[in-house]
């Protein structure tokens, strides 16, 4: 118990060492003003035949560009994530660096031998035993053929696989691949390893040893560039991220940042829906034209940090002379359970408004919430004329945590551990 | 410690390390040779089935229907041992076509000199004319053919078989993936020069006037000479069927140009192979 306060008082201490000692480092890869561009064909193949008969038609095509001017560096052991939507770039951008796609400009190096570990594998033949494919996939990773066999247990334990080394690669369950795959990737002690997505197939307890293998690697000071959609893994591992969109390099920092920014990407696009487009009922005596979050400085926000102070905030404007109005929002969260309900009634009387009055009502707090997405639902209501006007989910936020607790939200606490 | 920086970062097709080249190409082709041995039944039988196969059809029709085989020394002999070979040839090169595409998903994965592939489909043929050709010398002894020096000629002209077909697994795999009638076209060119080869028949029965016009196919040029050094040393060798020797520059410029051609080819296509599969 101790020796875990002890870690938890000293991870950013050594974080900090971390960054700086891998800021004096060469860098491992170098990618310098990168483009690759697809050329997608119209027909998906062209015949001698066609050739033959239409000698002079071109060919037409659709341009795709996967990789617009992409520069970074990643210095040697390095964690390092790279994140973004799919069809964002991010696979093309691995292939490139492990050199199975050609570049079209730009400069990519990258010092030692890399290891990739791409599109859940790394190119198995179903028709062999797991024992060839083994043994095939490590020389072409770069061992030699006595190295390999020598590896061959090894590769085998960490895949967990003892018992279907002679059975064909076609009759594994696609989990039983990619724990194979991801273990002669790993076993081959490659300088570089691109692994894509290797979380996404496989049972609880090979992700735990991932990750394992993971802290392993990076304690060993092996530069890992890791893509995936699991940003508590990126948080957890990597000392920087890079979020790319549309084959752009959008943003590249902290992984806390950028994995806020990832969900902001996959989650903001209702956030400009924000205003009133739900109107209420032509009766009402007050309409609510828009709600939001934002923080102490007042800027809109759709993603926070847990721990900042946020404030959720509704506009609205008065039809009719009001008394005294209760204003309330309401959070839900992604599981539609109301979590936090903010009223005005409990702070005193609303005052009275005039018809055509526009106020804007901010409920502030310190966000303690869990990590999760929020829906918002602005609601007032006027006990004199029983009415009431409500819009749900009229704005949205999401909350970003260093940790998942498993309750709905994190109140400070203290650990003490005592004798009965 | 090796640093790829600019164009060594593009996908190569022979990459740097010549004896990963050849350990990676020797493993694949041993792999695919095990699986035809092991991966049915009758294993090695099936390899050989297939040229006993066509040569049992040939022979019958050839000497007891046509009756023409009558006439030439060793005429079974000559006959197995020429479609032994044609079928390393048309195996290496048809096998070649499709290879790449085939094997889609290392070439999408992996990063290795892309030139193993065809590579890897003529070695695997290759292990296969081996098994083939002692069956076919057994044949031959149990025939009544004396084991004469000569026989060394053997591996020579199996060199320049190799040298062809692999000039054409380079050339025909990477223009594969961008043209892809190319696979029933060259079944064809293969029936084509199944016929126009020496197989069936031997090349002293064609028509003086045609003959050096035959020779001009490196694959009669290889079948004529092995039936000299052989079968028969009465028959023509080479030498003299083509007249000056200098003649035989042309179907063994064919074969070196072939081969210049399909590692050219190859080496173009290498870097956006993996992309336009």
């Amino acid at each position: 118990m101790l020796a875990f306060l002890d870690l938890t008082a000293t991870a950013p201490h050594t974080a900090d060492e971390r960054q700086r000692a891998l800021q004096s480092k060469p860098p491992a890869i170098t990618v310098d003003g990168v483009n690759k561009c697809f050329r997608l064909p119209h027909q998906q193949f062209v015949t001698l035949k066609q050739r033959a008969l239409h000698p002079f038609q071109g060919r037409t095509y659709d341009e795709l560009h996967a990789l617009r001017d992409v520069t970074f560096e990643i210095a040697d052991g390095e964690f390092f994530g790279i994140v973004g939507r799919n069809g964002s770039g991010k696979s093309t951008l691995l292939k490139c660096l492990a050199s199975i796609y050609d570049i079209d400009s730009g400069r990519v190096s990258v010092a030692g031998r890399v290891s990739p570990f791409i599109e859940l594998g790394v190119g198995f033949n179903p028709e062999l035993t797991a024992r060839d494919n083994v043994i095939l996939n490590a020389i072409m990773l770069g061992l030699s053929r006595r190295e390999a066999r020598s590896r061959f247990d090894e590769i085998i334990a960490f895949a967990e696989l003892d018992e279907f080394v002679d059975l064909k690669l076609k009759n594994y369950s696609s989990g039983m691949a990619v724990r194979l795959g991801f273990a002669v990737a790993v076993q081959v002690d490659a300088d570089v390893l691109l692994v894509d997505e290797v979380l996404a197939v496989g049972d609880a307890a090979f992700q735990q040893k991932c990750f394992n293998e993971f802290d392993r690697m990076k304690a060993e000071g092996r530069t890992i560039v890791f893509v995936t959609h699991d940003m508590s893994s990126v948080e957890r591992f990597c000392d920087r991220a890079m979020l790319i969109e549309k084959g752009r390099i959008r943003n590249l920092g902290q992984p806390e940042e950028i994995s806020r920014q990832y969900s902001e990407l996959n989650f903001g696009a209702s956030a400009h829906s924000l205003g009133g487009a739900a109107a209420p009922a032509e009766a009402m005596p007050v309409r609510i034209l828009g709600a939001w979050c934002e923080d102490e400085q007042g800027e809109r926000i759709i993603t926070q940090q847990q721990g900042e102070r946020c404030r959720a905030c509704m506009e609205v404007e008065f039809t009719e002379t009001v008394n005294d109005p209760h204003f309330a929002v309401t959070f839900r969260n992604a599981a539609r359970h109301t979590i936090l309900v903010t009223r005005s009634e409990i702070h005193g009387p609303g005052g009275r408004y005039e018809a055509g009055d526009r106020r804007i009502v901010c409920f502030s707090f310190v966000n303690l919430l869990a990590s999760s997405r929020y829906e918002l639902t602005p609601s007032v209501s006027v006990p004199d004329l029983a009415a009431a006007a409500e819009v749900e989910d009229m704005a949205s936020l999401i909350v970003a945590a260093p940790h998942w607790s498993g309750g709905v939200a994190d109140l400070p606490h203290e650990l003490e551990v005592r004798r009965p | 410690m090796t640093t790829r920086t600019g164009a060594a970062m593009a996908p190569s097709a022979l990459g740097d390390d010549i004896r990963r080249f050849v350990s990676l190409t020797f493993t694949l082709a041993a792999t695919e040779f095990k699986l035809s041995f092991f991966g049915s039944a009758l294993g090695y039988l099936w390899s050989l089935m297939r040229p006993l196969m066509l040569f049992g059809v040939l022979y019958v029709v050839f000497t007891e229907v046509i009756r023409f085989g009558e006439g030439i020394k060793y005429y079974a002999v000559y006959l197995l041992a020429s479609i032994v070979l044609f079928t390393f040839f048309s195996e290496t090169t048809s096998g070649a076509v499709t290879s790449l595409v085939q094997r889609e998903n290392l070439l999408r994965k992996m990063r290795f000199p892309r030139m193993v592939i065809p590579m890897a489909v003529s070695l695997t043929s290759l292990f296969n004319l081996g098994m083939n050709l002692v069956a076919v010398l057994v044949f031959a002894l149990i025939s009544g053919v004396q084991p004469r020096w000569s026989w060394l000629q053997l591996p020579f002209l199996v060199l320049i078989l190799a040298v062809l077909s692999v000039g054409l697994a380079m050339l025909l795999s990477a223009l594969y993936p961008r043209f892809r009638d190319l696979s029933p076209i060259w079944d064809v060119v293969l029936q084509i020069l199944f016929y126009a080869t020496p197989i069936l028949y031997v090349l002293s029965i064609v028509p003086d006037e045609y003959e050096r016009l035959f020779l001009v196919n490196p694959l009669a040029v290889v079948f004529t000479q092995m039936r000299h050094a052989v079968l028969d040393p009465q028959a023509p060798s080479v030498f003299e069927a083509i007249g000056p020797d200098v003649r035989l520059l042309v179907p063994m410029g064919i074969v070196v140009g072939l081969f210049a051609l399909g590692f050219w080819v190859f080496k173009r296509e290498t870097p956006r192979i993996a992309e336009n599969l």
